[in-house]
């Protein structure tokens, strides 16, 4: 009976520090390209499936793909604003119905999308929990969201300033979650579903404060006259929306003037879209329309063209790691020389003595291919999430 | 149990050249061979065990013409008809002394490893002092367990011929005498034949025969 496994098994165990090298270069070199192409696969998945359901957007003229990403994916980049008259302009042609986003601000680092209930008709979300927003203040959390902030329908949620010290910057609100959505695998797992109106409250646009006609604080009021009472900054403005504050939240100036991020366009047929289009095609519009999956496409092709040059990259890599491995091994045999002459001088037969080699590096590989499997595993499963952490960042 | 007639053999290299005429060992005797370094003790050994093969003449040991076997069955004639006991024990240091006793019986198809084997190697052990020690890795003791644990490894399969090269060159005076004992007691169980080479002149009296190994390449014979 020839133990070649059991030996070779054993100087594994024994030349722990050894081993666990090949094995750790052995599985890099086999992961990298395929844990690569999993996300890939997974980021190009996301990325058209949301694109694909998008009809049309229209936004700022500008980058497309800033556009497209901080409308749909929620990114940081905040493309540059439009006014709520675009999704005017949208809805009185009859061609497509218009949904508003505004999606410039932030609650306790993850996004907050000020919207219509019409937003969540369109991407079907549903809730898990709770009811949809209704009054100015309330707030839906996404499914990921919820689960890593530890929040449920009835807990609230502060928005965050965009900066520490612009006293007259964004003020924080205090938002009450009314909604938890069901998971959905997108980013709107991680969004904080808003009411239009309220993300304008974040921005200060929509605000509330105590009555300055009936203030009994002389020292808040500027001026006064029979038209008009003027109040200095000393008065308090409510950063929560309670039943006793609503009543005071007030709009100041032109509401078609108010900010947006984006419109979704949703088209009744093509041919209302092909028209709704040939509307933006004039350069002189401040507007841009763009169909978010030829977006998508453009940036995939770019992606694809990225691969290739890592693809081959990693291929020189492996190269440079194999041929290294076989430098490793043709020195370990140089070291090991000693102990194959007293098992050649006890009786062990040459072709016995490759067999257990063979075996040592069999073992190697096969201990390599179970960790390769199970870290792929773990990419594939966490695909999702790997592709949202590290490229839609969110 | 040996017999060597007119045996030539050179090593390419140096220009090496041992040339024994006749040596021959009896059933069961212990016989001691001395001489200088680099006078050809050690290849004598390695060309009885079929390690080596002669450029001319004749190795018998027991009923088996050594010369005349091809490389495989020199192998399987070694590792089932002779025990070798190395000067430096040869050890695998990654093997426990269990699995180093028992790593003959798993490089070649010659032996069966069976439970009896397993037992016997235990009961070997045993005499040998390190049933204690089963599962410690070689690396891990001290030299005359090591010895020991060589011992054992070549004498598990009960070979009827026991080739012993400098054995207890490396230990000290208190364990050489109680490693020979051990070896002698062994060889003694087994009614094996031991040809052992060794530089130490004290040891000398406890063998049957000594031959000097110098003095028997000036004579021709022994």
């Amino acid at each position: 009976m020839i133990d070649s496994f059991y030996i070779a098994w054993k100087y594994l165990v024994f030349s722990k520090t050894r081993s666990a090298t090949l094995v750790a270069c052995i599985t890099l070199i086999a992961v990298l390209p395929l844990a690569l192409e999993i996300i890939l696969d997974e980021s190009e998945r996301q990325l058209v499936k949301r694109a694909d359901t998008t009809p049309l957007l229209i936004g700022a003229r500008g980058s497309a793909l800033d556009l497209v990403m901080n409308s749909l994916y929620f990114t940081d980049e905040v493309p540059q604003l439009i006014t709520t008259a675009a999704a005017d302009d949208v809805a009185n042609t009859g061609l497509a119905a218009a949904v508003p986003l505004y999606v410039r601000f932030r609650a306790r680092g993850f996004p907050v999308v000020g919207t219509t209930l019409d937003y969540f008709d369109f991407r079907r979300l549903e809730l898990s929990a709770g009811h949809p927003f209704a009054i100015l203040g309330d707030c839906v959390i996404g499914a990921s969201l919820a689960q890593k902030l530890d929040l449920k329908p009835g807990d609230s949620l502060v928005s965050s300033p965009e900066t520490v010290f612009d006293l007259a910057g964004v003020y924080p609100l205090k938002m009450k979650i009314t909604g938890l959505l069901a998971p959905t695998h997108s980013a709107d797992d991680l969004a904080v579903l808003v009411d239009i109106k309220t993300a304008w409250v974040i921005e200060g646009l929509v605000h509330g404060h105590e009555d300055v006609t009936r203030t009994t604080d002389r020292s808040v009021i500027m001026d006064r006259n029979e038209n008009n009472v003027t109040a200095n900054a000393k008065l308090m403005q409510y950063r929560e929306i309670t039943e006793a504050s609503i009543d005071s939240f007030h709009f100041h100036g032109d509401t078609a003037a108010y900010p947006l991020t984006a419109v979704i366009a949703l088209p009744h047929d093509d041919k209302s879209g092909t028209l709704l289009r040939g509307r933006y095609l004039d350069e002189n519009t401040a507007y841009q329309i763009v169909p978010p999956a030829a977006v998508i496409d453009s940036l995939m092709t770019n992606i694809f063209r990225i691969r290739n040059v890592l693809d081959a990259v990693i291929l020189f890599v492996g190269l440079a790691t194999a041929l290294a491995l076989v430098l490793v091994f043709a020195l370990s045999l140089r070291l090991r020389q000693r102990e194959i002459d007293t098992i050649s001088r006890i009786g062990c037969s040459r072709s016995t003595i490759v067999r257990l080699l063979a075996a040592e590096l069999m073992l190697i590989v096969l201990v390599s291919g179970v960790v390769c499997a199970v870290l792929l595993w773990l990419v594939r499963v966490n695909s999702g999430s790997l592709v949202r952490a590290l490229i839609l960042n969110h | 149990m040996i017999s060597i007639e007119s045996l030539h053999f050179a090593y390419p290299q140096d220009g090496f050249n041992l040339q024994i005429p006749a040596f021959s060992v009896l059933p069961g005797q212990k016989l001691a061979v001395i001489g200088p370094s680099g006078s050809g003790k050690t290849t004598l050994l390695n060309l009885i065990a079929g390690i080596y093969t002669p450029d001319s003449g004749t190795i018998q040991v027991a009923d088996t013409a050594v010369h005349q076997l091809d490389d495989a069955r020199r192998r399987d004639f070694r590792i089932t008809h002779i025990g070798f006991v190395f000067q430096d024990f040869e050890l695998l240091d990654y093997l426990t002394v269990l699995d180093n006793i028992l790593h003959p019986y798993r490089i070649t198809r010659a032996l069966q490893l069976t439970p009896e084997v397993r037992r016997r190697a235990r009961e070997l052990t045993q005499q040998m002092g390190i049933g204690d020690k089963l599962q410690r890795h070689a690396g891990d003791l001290s030299q005359g367990e090591k010895q020991r644990a060589a011992i054992c490894r070549a004498l598990l399969p009960r070979p009827a011929l026991i080739l012993a090269d400098e054995a207890t060159g490396n230990l000290d005076p208190e364990n050489k005498t109680h490693i020979l004992d051990l070896l002698f007691e062994a060889v003694d169980r087994h009614h094996a034949t031991l040809l052992a080479v060794t530089h130490d002149h004290e040891l000398l009296p406890r063998f049957d025969r000594v031959v000097d190994f110098q003095a028997f390449r000036a004579a021709g014979s022994a």
